[in-house]
């Protein structure tokens, strides 16, 4: 099996190199690396059969030692477990589509084999991240795939918007990064150990461990931990306040926007924190915390969605908004549902990306929704596909995302009974439970304005509406059956059954003790609750104000602009994404720059080239053009100074023996 | 007793054949000079040869103890041998373009050989007196030698007066140590002085005449004024020769009167030398920002060396003597690099003297420009030349026999002492040349410049050879 999981790793890494390194054509390219992520992807297949379904033995060895530092191990090792095996899926199989269509999208790109390697290399990234054994591997494939992102959103790099994208991507991920790694720092202080075995084994030792970081002021080992650890994530995952880095990353290639700021690189951090599921158990504050920030991402970041008019954008929107759902999820203990969503998530979510690619490519590169309309007569699978990942996303009563989203709103509900958590509980369920509402509201208007209604594009483009080719479609159609089903197929296994073993935390679940009755029932019980009843409330609010029909009176489609106007406020407030930009622009951005240059300037340029360095030099200097008059050249000085210095020795050692020093 | 001459007969054969080439060059004509030449560099071979074939592995006394054979004098004699050959190559082309090929120059450089390697094998105080005028007098006449140039004469004579008083105090001292011990036998003079417990005054008051005459020798602060004057008054490639070979022979001599003849005067000297060590590295490198001329800076710089090497005896310690032995020969080896370099630049009628005459040297030629790279990074002791490993021998051993100020005193004055260093790079790389005269020069000084650059950087990295090689001397 050791040969198969490194292969798994190394393949994608081999096509990368190849299509990156070699001047090699585009044919060689696109085959090299699809060749490599498809062998990864039916190996994923091989060992998900193997250790999920038919119960093989968990894989956790260490292959290489890179260095020993005191007792303290450096390694490259694997850890392939359910949840492993089950993101190995996940990742390699989003991948592997988004090779193919990226044939398609990239077609007249020049950069068409340097985007190739650079997804490749995300592939074996993120094959680094979800297979570690340890923190050391962990944080490099944390920090691999960053620098990939920071290097695809930048992809187009003569375009200055895109550069500032991948600046603030690179920046922002580094605070959260920063806090990771003391994250790993205190694990490695308290545990001694980078090992997640190791780790988990000495965890419960530590449950009641305080420890000083401000004198006088106790504080949990773990919820330190934890937070630090989160503060990665929410840096990775682009949760509030570290979101604002994701909507501005679709500056890059949307294939991108797909795999990575979508599918799966968004959601390390929601595998991370489930992998540290037995240390986060250990800490109902922290859990307290990461529910408060999901549930503040899932509801704010939805209703900006709804005033986005750029058609990545609203699915960027939409995809911080589900990104809060998990990490609710994730805050109410249910991490089984966090990967749950996470999964079905990954499929629909690029599906809707790749099929706004595909409308993209359709309107010769134009994003903005409002001069799009009625394309659903020129893109039939487009729109099919698109209608199915929307419907997945709203949780429409059958697709993928329905079973996903009902667990998580439930998972809130249990948390706000259970009162555990305190009033952090209670607002992320009512938040999770509004965010569906807008969910709907916010996919349907994006829906109904480029597929139907006037067509507001320009002649030319109309023109030369067609449906995209093969390699765009047929990706789509592919994500579109697990979008579909996946949720049907994994729910009894993944929620109510010892699915993950004891990849992560289970016994805290508020699902662990329940036993799921059918499918029909599961459905059954969700359409008569109040989520359904808020998503229909949504779909049929976008059907009135967006969906031309005949019957509709046309008043309903100028609500929007009316409340637009009347709450111009909120309107002003949510186009300034609540002014995130703005104040990190000023307060952080120019804060630091202030600060730099202050230290510039009086550090080091005043302190410490112009006291310490030149100050130091200019003595020596000033002191040695002092002493240098000494040599006169006159021989008698000469003399006088050997005959001084005679009289100092007979005068030092003679008299006083050796006692001088 | 058996009077066996075998183990110095590199010394008669060198001798012998100074006096054959001081009768040769007479009937030669100035065109045909070059055999005398040839003739000095043979010997110097042949000597090299001998002292190859009859290297000792173990130390032994022959001619009624006046003379000691061991590894270390052997290793020393044989740098010693190498190092002149090496000047003369440098010299050769100098000389030649200043009318000032002679035959004299020659002998007087092999028998200041002959005096040095008396100096390393002495056993008896007289012998090491001997040796010691023999190179001194030699050398006073090689820098009077450019009889019209009153820079060189007026340095002569501040060499000749100065040499002499150190001369005189030496003498004294040794009478002194002969007064009280009625030996001039070192070993006899060591047992003498472990014997007597109590009053050591009187050998004090000769340590101390001795020490400066030693550090007469060394140019060791404060007995270094006739260094630069010295240096920059007398023909480049006498300078070259007084600064490199003469160090090799002043170490043996330090070695011979203080570690073998007075190791009961352990705790005094030791603390002489500190003394010296540390006013010589900060005098040194201190005064050598200021210079304009490139040989007094390396005059000033030789003087910083010296305060390095010192440090490395004053650990009194093996390892401590090998590794002063080792930057001794490693300074040798860097400043013939260094001198060379002038001579190198210089041409009938220019005295490339001066620290700017080296601006622009990468464009005018970028080979020396680096190989004066490899000099100067060695010289400030940066890694991986050897003369950082040279640096890191002496302050480690320093640090480990407790002078741990004496070691941050020294990193910190080589600091400040790398600023002259760099600034002849940065002079090399970075600004534009002066003068853009063709560089002229012959094969074989081309060869053996790139081959002192290149070894200083090749023995820099693996620098384990020649440590083994001081270090199995000593021990």
């Amino acid at each position: 099996m050791k040969t198969i999981y490194l292969t798994i790793v190394l393949a994608p890494l081999i096509g990368a190199i190849i299509a990156g390194l070699f001047d090699v054509s585009r044919r060689v390219a696109h085959t090299v690396t699809i060749a490599g992520v498809g062998i990864s992807f039916f190996l994923s297949l091989y060992v998900f059969k193997y250790i999920v379904i038919d119960g093989g033995a968990i894989f956790n060895e260490t292959l290489y030692t890179w260095l020993v530092a005191g007792n303290i191990r450096f390694e490259v090792g694997f850890l392939v477990d359910q949840l492993t095996a089950t993101m190995l899926l996940v990742v390699t199989f989003v991948s592997w589509m988004v090779h193919f269509y990226t044939i398609g999208y990239m077609h007249d790109d020049k950069g068409y084999q340097r985007f190739f390697s650079y997804i490749s290399l995300f592939t074996f990234s993120m094959l680094m991240l979800v297979m570690s054994n340890n923190y050391m591997q962990l944080f490099f494939g944390w920090e691999a795939v960053g620098l990939v992102s920071y290097l695809l959103i930048g992809f187009w790099f003569t375009r200055p918007t895109a550069i500032y994208a991948n600046l603030k991507a690179f920046l922002v991920n580094r605070v959260g990064d920063f806090g990771f790694l003391l994250g790993i720092a205190a694990v490695l202080m308290y545990f001694n150990s980078l090992n997640y075995a190791e780790v988990f084994a000495q965890a419960e030792q530590h449950k009641n461990t305080l420890i000083q970081i401000i004198p006088g002021q106790d504080w949990s080992l773990m919820t330190v931990i934890c937070i630090l650890l989160f503060i990665g994530a929410m840096g990775k995952s682009a949760q509030f306040p570290l979101h604002v880095w994701l909507p501005d990353s679709m500056e890059g290639p949307t294939p991108i926007s797909a795999l990575i700021h979508a599918a799966t690189m968004v959601t390390a951090g929601i595998f991370m924190v489930a992998r540290m599921s037995p240390l986060f158990e250990l800490s109902p504050t922290a859990l307290a915390f990461v529910i408060t920030i999901g549930a503040i991402t899932a509801l704010f970041m939805g209703l900006l969605g709804l005033v986005q008019n750029d058609i990545k954008r609203v699915v960027a929107y939409s995809t911080l908004s589900q990104l809060g759902y998990m990490v609710v999820a994730l805050g109410a203990s249910a991490y089984g549902v966090a990967i749950f969503h996470l999964m079905t998530h990954a499929f629909f979510k690029a599906l809707l990306f790749l099929a706004a690619g595909s409308v993209i490519i359709a309107m010769h590169h134009e994003q903005d929704i409002r001069k799009m309309g009625g394309l659903s007569k020129y893109m039939p699978i487009t729109y099919w596909t698109s209608l199915i990942g929307s419907l997945a996303l709203i949780g429409f009563p059958g697709f993928a995302g329905f079973f996903s989203k009902d667990l998580i709103i439930e998972a809130a509900h249990h948390a706000h009974e259970a009162g555990h958590l305190g009033n952090a509980g209670t607002f992320a369920y009512y938040a999770v439970l509004s965010g569906v509402f807008i969910t709907a509201l916010y996919s349907f208007r994006m829906f109904f304005l480029v597929f139907h209604g006037k067509e507001r594009m320009d002649h030319h483009t109309q023109h030369h509406l067609h449906e995209t080719p093969a390699v765009v479609t047929v990706p789509l159609i592919m994500l579109a059956i697990p979008s579909i089903f996946a949720g049907m197929i994994a729910i009894e296994p993944m929620i109510y059954k010892d699915y993950f073993g004891h990849a992560i935390s289970f016994e805290h679940s508020p699902f662990a003790h329940k036993h799921f009755v059918s499918l029909f029932e599961f459905m059954w019980h969700g359409v008569k609750q109040l989520p359904f009843f808020l998503a229909m409330a949504g779909l049929i609010t976008a059907i009135l104000l967006y969906w031309e029909l005949s019957f509709i009176p046309p008043f309903f489609r100028q609500i929007p602009a009316i409340l637009a106007k009347k709450l111009s406020i909120i309107h002003q407030i949510m186009l300034n994404k609540y002014g995130f930009d703005r104040f990190n622009d000023w307060f952080f951005a120019g804060g630091s720059r202030n600060v730099g240059s202050f230290l510039s300037s009086a550090g080091d340029a005043t302190l410490i080239d112009g006291v310490f360095v030149n100050g130091s030099a200019k003595l020596v200097a000033w002191f040695a053009g002092t002493v240098r008059h000494v040599q006169t050249g006159l021989l008698y000085h000469y003399a006088f100074a050997m005959i001084l210095g005679l009289a100092f020795f007979l005068g030092t050692f003679v008299l006083y023996g050796s006692k001088l020093i | 007793m058996s009077f066996n001459l075998l183990p110095i007969a590199p010394e008669i054969f060198l001798l012998t054949m100074a006096c054959i080439i001081l009768l040769v060059d007479a009937y030669l004509s100035d065109e045909s000079r070059d055999l005398s030449y040839q003739l000095v560099q043979g010997t110097l071979l042949g000597t090299t040869s001998l002292l190859w074939l009859t290297f000792p592995t173990q130390k032994t006394f022959i001619l009624s103890s006046l003379v000691v054979i061991d590894p270390m004098g052997a290793l020393l004699k044989l740098f010693i041998v190498a190092t002149v050959f090496v000047v003369f190559v440098y010299s050769r082309n100098y000389l030649k373009a200043r009318n000032f090929f002679k035959g004299e120059y020659f002998v007087l450089g092999l028998l200041a050989t002959l005096g040095m390697m008396t100096m390393v094998s002495a056993h008896n105080l007289l012998i090491i007196y001997l040796g010691l005028e023999l190179l001194s007098l030699s050398l006073y006449a090689m820098v009077a030698m450019h009889r019209d140039s009153s820079q060189a004469t007026e340095a002569a004579m501040k060499y000749f007066i100065l040499g002499a008083i150190a001369s005189g105090m030496l003498l004294y001292g040794m009478s002194i140590l002969y007064g009280v011990t009625g030996s001039l036998d070192l070993s006899v003079i060591a047992q003498k002085t472990a014997q007597l417990d109590g009053n050591k005054t009187f050998f004090a008051f000769g340590l101390v005449f001795l020490m400066v005459g030693l550090a007469f020798k060394f140019g060791a602060v404060p007995f270094h004024m006739w260094v630069p004057d010295v240096y920059q008054g007398a023909p480049t490639s006498v300078t070259m020769f007084i600064s490199t070979a003469p160090k090799l022979a002043a170490f043996a001599m330090l070695m011979r009167l203080l570690i073998e003849g007075l190791p009961a005067m352990q705790a005094e000297w030791q603390q002489m030398l500190v003394i010296l060590s540390v006013l010589s590295m900060a005098v040194g490198n201190i005064i050598a920002i200021v210079q304009s001329n490139i040989k007094r800076m390396l005059a000033y710089s030789t003087i910083s060396h010296v305060g390095f090497l010192l440090l490395g005896v004053l650990t009194a310690t093996q390892t401590g003597y090998a590794a002063a032995m080792f930057y001794t020969i490693v300074y040798a080896l860097m400043g013939l690099g260094g001198f060379g370099m002038i001579v190198l630049l210089s041409r009938a009628g220019f005295e490339a003297e001066n620290v700017v005459d080296f601006k622009g040297l990468n464009e005018r030629s970028p080979w020396y420009a680096f190989i004066m790279l490899i000099l100067m990074l060695s010289m400030a002791g940066v890694p991986p030349m050897l003369g950082f490993w040279a640096k890191l021998s002496v302050l480690m051993e320093a640090v480990h026999t407790g002078y741990l100020w004496l070691a941050l005193v020294g990193v910190i004055l080589s600091v400040i002492g790398a600023y002259y260093y760099l600034r002849i790079i940065w002079m090399m790389y970075f600004e534009k040349p002066l003068d853009n005269e063709p560089i002229v020069t012959t094969p074989d000084m081309q060869v053996a410049l790139s081959a002192n650059g290149l070894i200083i950087l090749g023995l820099g990295m693996f620098p384990q050879a020649l440590m083994m090689a001081c270090v199995g001397s000593i021990g």
